[in-house]
């Protein structure tokens, strides 16, 4: 294929010229890996706690130290006043509240039972959650202390106990980095997929370029081909680009098959660009296909399970993320890096995957037309 | 070898070209002369196979512009009246390219673009987006050639280029036709029309008037004459009012006019002018190819 050969060297001479793609294929890995990573994290270090204290017992005391030693909680407010204590979270200073009523100490150690009262704030639902884990886990681990000091005590309820030790698998410090990074490498891959190769094959249109190119013997699909082949290659290049950067900065591990990833990063931006190249036959300037390219990448990636777990939306959100490129590759990426599973893992979602991105592109092909409508 | 039989094409309720009827015979030189919106870029982009016809049909050298659209890109060279050459390749590279893809090279065919080339040559190296207006149109030309076509459809190739390099541009022309190429060109400048083998007068979609220059001349069939003032302006204004007159066109320092029964009392044109103008000059002229266009398009 001659023809296709001076596509692609005309296509490669042209990229490296233009000096804002040089600099987004460098920089945007750079800037997304450094600062979206640590930006997105769902960490949660350092929950403002407002503690109304009306016990003032040793135990009450001992309760609070042991909130202040986690890592989790910081004590920003100590009052007597509940009133106070809502106005400080009305003003946003402060997440939750410990309410720790009087008799709190008596009513442990004569009733063997006590209550406390948290309040958290509950609009952002996620954070709500693992405020209460977290809370729930320092509790549990006060509760044992204060069983096993009163076994000396009591004897009597010196009874079997079932000790749960919790070890997470594939990412055994819960380090929510090393789960975002390569969800972030997803979009870098697909803003070089998809966003940058539509809009190269608009400006053809939109310098008038195409008019000179439709004239010529080229085949449609050498033309096609000329358009993703190097995006292809730019999109690999900076996905292992970024790799390196996750993992040289965020030490996250890397323990599946690389081959794999490259293959099914290829069917991705192939998936991605006919994509691409079926929107972009309906736009005539760079702007309008940015416009139109923004509104499916949003969607693609806020439903692709990148911030929230795709199995808990709705299960008709569920079925859409079926056509959602991005969905499959996030699932996988995750999966290959983190977990390293194999072609027998992620085969399913492969065939899917490929499925779509023979669908789309051959529909752009028929689509796309060497001549003015 | 250009056969061209009631085409037309409608763009929704724009009608760009309406029952379009002409040939060309091989090695001629044959031009398109008409207003912006006549429908010329409409007619090549036809002809170039970017576009079909609504009805009617074509051919160039026997191929159908629809059916045979494949063979026709090969023996086809076209130069859009938007320059459409890469803006971020060299001028050297933006050739080799069109070369390539054509499965030619550069030097097989040297020797067709050399006239052409040669003056851009020295500049080679340089982004083809830098370049000057008459040296873009150049290095377009030789990009459409680099293939040795036998047709050469170039729109509006001298548009927004200065008068020296359009001089120079038809001096180049004229030198491909000797190769045996046939050229359609298209052009808003009726001055460029008397370069031409034939021209066809196109407005509204429609061909006025297709022959060669000099028959179009000679089919005029009005008196003229030239008046010169100095306030050109106002010269036009009050002639507009002369009864007698038939037609007042601007033409350069001067106005030509015809009259309504072919005849005009000089001194009293002289005597209805003055009253507001100093210095008047009118004199009988020959008409140019100019005169008959825009008679031509006066009457329809």
């Amino acid at each position: 294929m001659p023809t296709l050969y001076y596509l692609l060297q005309k296509e490669f001479i042209q990229i490296r010229r233009n000096k804002f793609m040089a600099r987004v294929i460098i920089l945007v890995p750079i800037v997304q890996m450094l600062i979206l990573v640590p930006a997105v994290t769902f960490d949660i270090k350092g929950i403002d706690l407002c503690v109304v204290d009306l016990d003032l017992s040793s135990t009450s005391r001992e309760l609070v130290n042991a909130l202040q030693g986690s890592q989790f909680f910081k004590v920003r407010r100590m009052t007597f006043s509940m009133q106070e204590a809502q106005n400080q979270m009305n003003r946003d200073e402060i997440d939750v509240i410990l309410h720790i009523p009087t008799s709190f100490e008596r009513n442990l150690m004569v009733n063997d039972a006590a209550s406390l009262q948290l309040l958290i704030n509950g609009i952002n639902g996620a954070l709500a959650q693992t405020t209460l884990v977290y809370f729930t886990g320092v509790i549990t681990e006060f509760n044992r202390r204060i069983v096993m000091e009163h076994i000396v005590l009591k004897p009597v309820s010196a009874s079997p106990q079932i000790v749960t030790r919790t070890r997470y698998w594939y990412n055994p410090e819960l380090n929510y980095r090393i789960y975002m990074a390569p969800g972030i490498l997803a979009i870098l891959v697909t803003s070089i997929g998809f966003l940058l190769s539509g809009m190269n094959l608009v400006r053809e249109k939109e310098i008038g370029t195409s008019e000179q190119i439709n004239v010529t013997p080229i085949k449609k699909h050498e033309f096609i081909l000329g358009k993703m082949i190097p995006f292809m290659v730019i999109g690999v290049v900076d996905l292992a680009f970024g790799l390196v950067l996750a993992r040289l900065v965020y030490a996250m591990p890397f323990v599946g098959n690389l081959l794999l990833l490259v293959g099914f990063t290829l069917i991705y931006l192939l998936a991605v660009m006919g994509l691409g190249l079926f929107l972009s036959s309906f736009a005539n300037t760079q702007q309008q296909y940015l416009f139109v390219c923004f509104f499916f990448m949003m969607i693609f990636i806020l439903m692709s399970g990148i911030f929230t777990p795709a199995e808990s939306m709705p299960a008709w959100a569920q079925q859409v993320n079926q056509l959602n490129p991005a969905a499959y590759f996030i699932r996988v990426v995750r999966m290959i890096v983190l977990k390293g599973s194999g072609i027998s893992d992620v085969g399913w979602d492969m065939a899917r995957l490929s499925l779509l991105a023979i669908s789309t592109t051959v529909f752009a092909s028929l689509k796309y037309k060497k001549t003015i409508s | 070898m250009i056969q061209a039989e009631h085409l037309c094409k409608n763009f929704a309720s724009v009608t760009a070209l309406a029952d379009i009827s002409f040939s060309v015979s091989e090695g001629e030189l044959f031009g398109f002369i008409g207003p912006d919106g006549a429908g010329k870029t409409t007619l090549f982009r036809l002809l170039a196979t970017l576009m079909r016809p609504d009805s009617g049909a074509a051919t160039l050298s026997g191929y159908d512009v629809v059916k045979d659209y494949k063979q026709l890109r090969l023996i086809t060279g076209y130069m859009p009246g938007r320059f459409s050459l890469y803006h971020d390749l060299t001028v050297e590279e933006n050739l080799r390219f069109h070369a390539a893809v054509f499965g030619a090279t550069v030097e097989e065919n040297y020797e067709l673009i050399k006239d052409i080339y040669s003056h851009i040559e020295p500049f080679k190296k340089r982004l083809a987006g830098r370049l000057s207006g008459g040296m873009k149109q150049k290095l377009a030309l030789s990009c459409a050639l680099i293939h040795a076509p036998t047709v050469l459809l170039l729109d509006e190739p001298t548009t927004g280029v200065d008068a020296v390099s359009r001089m120079e541009f038809w001096q180049m022309l004229k030198n491909l036709q000797s190769h045996g190429i046939t050229i359609l060109v298209s052009t808003p400048y009726m001055d460029e029309a008397g370069l031409c083998d034939r021209v066809a007068l196109l407005q509204d979609g429609q061909i006025l008037s297709i022959d060669s220059p000099a028959r179009i001349v000679a089919r005029f069939d009005k008196k003229l004459w030239a008046v010169q003032s100095d306030d050109k302006h106002m010269l036009i204004e009050r002639l507009r009012s002369y009864r007698p007159i038939e037609s007042v066109f601007a033409f350069g320092d001067s106005v030509h006019i015809t009259t309504v029964n072919d005849e005009l009392d000089e001194t009293e044109l002289v005597h209805f002018l003055t009253a507001q103008t100093e210095e008047i000059h009118i004199t009988t002229i020959k008409p140019n190819i100019e005169d008959c266009f825009l008679r031509l398009m006066r009457k329809n």
